[in-house]
């Protein structure tokens, strides 16, 4: 049996399902049980498991995250969650020095099944601080699982997934999913963590993409295949670990690899996978990989400084058009197609947050 | 040159705190009016109802004084003296915006008035704050720092790092520790100790602290008064409490007694304590204002508060190509 749900109620799904079944997992962060409900991804949570098992917290995100480790070693499975990945910042002692190593450090005999939610804000004047895309941190850290699910199918599996793994995961959504409606699976159903997925496939050019640019592609692919342009797009889902074996079989096919990411330029995932295929698949390639994302830049606030700040559909094709050498006028039609404001996904996000 | 508003009021403090309040007020409720215009893109945190404490504060500290602040900072900023023109330009994104509209309402800036920052994560101006008194020290000025924060800020490691290190160095350090019951949606019950106040917690780590109705605006003005004498004789970090109540939405421009997490009866019984209609009366009765400066503060304000707004609209937005001027110096 499948339904059509938001990305949030996939997650609230996933909460509700990991709950029911096992009571060792405990849900806490700023806000589980107030009357928004993390964007109401924990609605109905406390009223059906209790004050013991949902609750909110002091803002103090770098104990809590220790605290979280320690109920853990006794058999916990915690899942706490921050309106803003910029706010978890505060705990990276926590999950770098514990979390990430305790398995490691004490020669296996301990591990920290921890899932930490991060929304990752966009648009809107959330500037500097609270639209950093900072996944590429994470998944440095040896010993941190790191998934970015993109569609409410995805959100509800890999969460599943990652609450039962016995390890650390850290769980990105970007907040400009969160509305997004998609066909998902009920019951406890969950997807593998460290799988992508071919979203639509194609022999041109292979196009990775992870958490909201794999909406921005689905956009451009649809438009260059309009203009007879098949490419493969890929939805990494899981950075941390990541379905090389898939991009690898893509890419032998394609011989093009486009790489798209949410974050800075520099030392993103993106340039992990574009030096990856250079490395390993030299001899394949037809043309010199690419990627795209964000300035190597803090996000600035401004409505005006935000312009042409973010990667788009548009961008998509026209570097896809440039690396074919051939035209895009799916490039134009896409430009022609926009009407909201480009700092909001749509006429639901009126702001603030 | 600025003018402070005491000296813009011959040194009579009654009315420089209820122009300080006024001015303050009629700013936030316009933003909170045209919100919804969409044009002030960025998440706004505002100060209806706390506007006492913001204006006693910046009353009782000079220019010369440095303050730092939090995501909810109008009111320190504009209290401090901050140019209301650019705090509202920054709002709407605009280049002539105080931080040139790459901060937007939570990071505000005016040097010339000693107002160093306000930023937008829990508790992380406080150790900023307390370095600024480091300096001040090094540098043997007669300067205070003021570090404003909120109820749930405490609670933030941070903020007991600072503060040790403030009271072990006995650093020129005010805190302004505005108290209005609430983190977000989520009360003090869900995240402190019943029986603990904030003020004896911060005793405890070694700095004087004291606790005041933040609505008595006159008492609160004649606390930090006092308090900050004894800063600048070298008594150490002083941190006060003020009870408060912020009568909007924690983020945004509206009212939301009905979403469950608070009650419109606690509402009422905090805005029938309001501060600035409580002052105002309290110095009619006692003849320390007359009708016509009452009048007089509110063409002040209106004025202001138009003029603000118009600045905004008029200045341009500043052009994406500038966007990467200010990641080195
Ligand atoms: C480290 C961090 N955690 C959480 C948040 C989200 N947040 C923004 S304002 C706020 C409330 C802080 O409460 P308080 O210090 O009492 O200030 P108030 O909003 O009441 O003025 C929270 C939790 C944040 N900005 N930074
Ligand atoms: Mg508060």
């Amino acid at each position: 049996m499948t339904r059509i749900i938001k990305y949030t109620e996939a997650i609230n799904e996933a909460l509700h399902e990991a709950m029911a079944q096992d009571e060792s997992v405990l849900l806490f962060g700023l806000g589980v049980d107030d009357p928004k409900r993390i964007f109401a991804t924990t609605a109905q949570l406390v009223e059906r498991f209790g004050s013991e098992r949902v609750f909110d917290m002091p803002t103090a995100e770098n104990a809590m995250t220790g605290i979280g480790i320690g109920a853990s070693l006794l058999g916990f499975r915690p899942v706490m969650v921050h309106q803003r990945l910029d706010f978890f910042l505060l705990a990276m002692d926590q999950l770098v020095n514990n979390a990430a190593k305790w398995y490691f450090m004490f020669g296996g005999q301990k591990s920290v099944p921890i899932t930490i939610r991060l929304v990752t804000g966009r648009g809107w004047g959330q500037g500097p601080t609270h639209s950093q895309n900072l996944h590429a941190w994470f998944a440095h850290i040896p010993g941190l699982k790191v998934v970015m699910p993109a569609f409410p199918a995805d959100a509800k599996g890999m969460l599943l997934s990652a609450i039962f793994d016995d390890n650390p995961v850290i769980v990105i959504e970007h907040r400009w999913v969160h509305a997004l409606e998609g066909e998902v699976v009920n019951g406890d159903w969950r997807i593998p963590l460290g799988k992508g997925r071919v979203v639509t496939s194609g022999d041109a050019l292979t196009i990775v993409a992870l958490s909201y640019m794999t909406i921005e592609a689905l956009h451009a692919v649809e438009q260059l295949k309009q203009d007879g342009i098949y490419c493969e797009l890929i939805d990494l889902r899981s950075i941390q670990p990541l379905d090389w074996e898939l991009i690898f079989t893509s890419v032998k096919k394609t011989g093009r690899l486009l790489a798209l990411d949410i974050a800075a330029t520099s030392f993103s995932v993106a340039s992990e996978l574009v030096a990856r295929c250079a490395i390993e698949l030299f001899a394949d390639l037809k043309c010199p990989p690419r990627k795209l994302a964000l300035p190597d830049c803090p996000v600035p606030t401004s409505f005006g400084l935000t312009k042409g700040f973010y990667i788009t559909a548009v961008d998509i094709v026209e570097t896809v058009g440039a690396m074919l050498n051939c035209p895009v006028p799916g490039a134009e039609r896409l430009r022609a197609a926009q009407t909201t404001p480009h700092d909001v996904p749509g006429e639901w996000f009126k702001g603030p947050f | 040159m600025r003018q402070h508003v005491v000296q813009q009021w011959q040194g009579n403090i009654d009315l420089a705190l209820l122009h300080q309040m006024k001015r303050i007020r009629q700013i936030e409720l316009a933003i909170a009016t045209r919100y919804s215009e969409g044009k002030m893109r960025c998440p706004t945190h505002l100060s209806v109802g706390q506007e006492g404490v913001a204006a006693a504060a910046g009353t009782a500290l000079t220019f010369n004084d440095l303050a730092i602040s939090t995501h909810r900072g109008h009111a320190h900023y504009l209290a401090k003296g901050g140019d209301s023109s650019r705090m509202i330009a920054e709002i709407y994104g605009k280049e002539g915006g105080c931080s040139r509209g790459f901060g937007g309402s939570m990071h505000l800036l005016d040097l010339e008035i000693g107002f160093m920052g306000s930023t937008a994560i829990v508790g992380n101006s406080i150790p900023v704050g307390v370095g600024l008194a480091l300096a001040i020290k090094h540098q043997q000025l007669s300067k205070v720092s003021c570090i404003f924060l909120g109820d749930g800020a405490v609670e933030e490691g941070a903020f007991y790092e600072a503060a040790n290190f403030a009271a072990l160095k006995r650093l020129p350090v005010l805190f302004i520790c505005e108290n209005n019951l609430y983190s977000v949606y989520s009360p003090l019950s869900v995240r402190q100790p019943e029986t603990r106040k904030i003020h004896q917690l911060a005793a405890s780590i070694g700095m004087t602290s004291a606790s005041y109705d933040g609505n008595d605006v006159k008492a609160c003005f004649e606390g930090i008064s006092h308090h900050l004498d004894s800063i600048r004789e070298g008594i150490g970090p002083c941190f006060l409490e003020f009870s408060t109540y912020r009568w909007l939405e924690h983020c945004g421009p509206h009212y939301d007694n009905h979403i469950g997490y608070r009650s419109e009866d606690e509402f009422l019984r905090w805005q029938a304590l309001e501060p600035i209609a409580r002052f105002e009366r309290q110095l009619l009765k006692n003849s320390m204002i007359t009708p016509p400066e009452i009048a007089l503060i509110d063409s002040l304000v209106t004025k202001e508060v138009s003029a603000a707004f118009t600045f905004a609209e008029e200045s341009a937005f500043p052009r994406p190509e500038i966007c990467s001027a200010y990641i080195y110096k």
